[in-house]
Formats: C-alpha cells, sequence, structure tokens
C-alpha cells in the first residue's frame, strides 16, 4: 500500500464519522425541547464531528503530501477550545434573560441560588 | 471512490446545516437561533476543510481559522448583548 492509499484510507474514515456524527447533532437540535438540551445537542456533538474531519484533513495532506500543516493544527485547538466556552456563554445569558426550561423538566437548582444572590 | 465519499460528506454537512437552518428560523428565543448559527459556523468549517481535499489546496486554512475565529466572537458578542443589553461596558465610576 503506498502513502497515498493509506492518507486517503484515514481521510475517509474519519471524515465519513464526522459528517454521522454531525448529522446526529443536527437531529438533535431539532428535536429537543428547551434551549439547554438543544445547546447540549448542538455544540459538543458538533464540535467532534468537526474535530473528527479536520483530523481526517491533517492525516489526508501528511500521507499524500507530507505536508504537516500548523494552521489546521491550529484550526483543531481553536474549535476544540472555543466550542464549548461559546455555548456556555450562550446558556448563561439564555438562563439570565430569562429563557423557560421545559415544562416535563421537573427540578430547577439554579433559581433558588440566583435568588439568594440577589437578595443578599 | 475518495472523492465519492468526500461528495457523499459535503452533501450529509450540508444536510445538516439546512437543517439548523430550520432551527434559526423557527428557534422561539433568540439563544436558539444564536447556537444554531453558531454550529452553522462550525459545520462551515468542517466543509471548507473537505473542500481543501477535493480542490487538493492549501489555501483555504486561513480562511478555517480565520473562521473560527469570527465566529466565536460572534457568539460571545451576540450572548454579551441578550445578557446585559450593551456590548462595551465602562467601569470606571464603580
Amino acid at each position: 500500500m503506498s502513502m497515498t492509499v493509506i492518507g486517503e484510507l484515514l481521510a475517509a474514515i474519519f471524515i465519513i464519522a464526522g459528517a454521522i456524527v454531525s448529522l446526529i447533532s443536527a437531529i438533535g437540535a431539532l428535536r429537543f425541547p428547551d434551549v439547554y438540551t438543544r445547546s447540549h445537542a448542538a455544540s459538543k456533538s458538533s464540535a467532534l464531528g468537526v474535530l473528527c474531519v479536520l483530523t481526517g484533513t491533517f492525516f489526508y495532506f501528511v500521507f499524500a503530501d507530507e505536508y504537516i500543516s500548523i494552521r489546521l493544527l491550529l484550526g483543531i485547538f481553536f474549535v476544540f477550545l472555543t466550542a464549548p466556552v461559546a455555548a456556555h456563554a450562550v446558556c448563561r445569558s439564555a438562563y439570565r434573560s430569562g429563557v423557560k426550561l421545559a415544562e416535563k423538566n421537573p427540578r430547577d437548582d439554579l433559581k433558588k441560588v440566583l435568588w439568594q444572590e440577589q437578595h443578599d | 471512490m475518495f472523492n465519492l465519499i468526500l461528495t457523499l460528506a459535503l452533501f450529509i454537512f450540508s444536510l445538516s446545516v439546512a437543517l439548523f437552518l430550520y432551527r434559526v428560523v423557527k428557534g422561539p428565543s433568540a439563544p436558539d437561533r444564536i447556537i444554531a448559527m453558531d454550529t452553522i459556523g462550525i459545520n462551515l468549517i468542517a466543509m471548507m476543510a473537505i473542500l481543501s481535499i477535493l480542490l487538493k489546496t492549501y489555501a483555504f486554512f486561513e480562511v478555517i481559522l480565520l473562521f473560527g475565529i469570527l465566529s466565536f466572537i460572534g457568539t460571545i458578542a451576540f450572548s454579551k448583548f441578550i445578557e446585559r443589553g450593551i456590548l462595551v461596558e465602562y467601569d470606571r465610576d464603580r
């Protein structure tokens, strides 16, 4: 097996896995009942899918061209770092601006803590 | 065969972008729309990576980095705007 074939095989496996994970995360973001569960589906699993695709691209260019792309590594690192932070910030602002939880949700622990914080 | 797999992955990614676009249009609250827009941006990064394999070029890697940074800054700015109503705070009179 030549190096190009190995690179194509690795890239194909990673890219198909990433695409399927991303589709599953899109279905989750479509079907979950409220903002918080939707962000759980949309941010984490979508970041995993994109990381799989970027890793597959990196391996393809390493094996086929013997080209180690520092920019692609930086992109992987940056997506890995920023996707959870962005989702956390949006969820925090959603809770503090008063977006309701789903009705079938039995308890809300943050409400008591926030109420105490505001009345101290 | 490899090109077929890449095209199939591009198709799946565009399908998931379409599903998120439905969430952007329908989403009952503003944070729904912001999360969906952020995820569309991240999916666009993956589509650019696949496209750079298909076209066999290194030119899109800068676009990947730039798009990641811009999407992150936009999401953070929107979340601050929703929470406080302002973007830049001046803390001098505290």
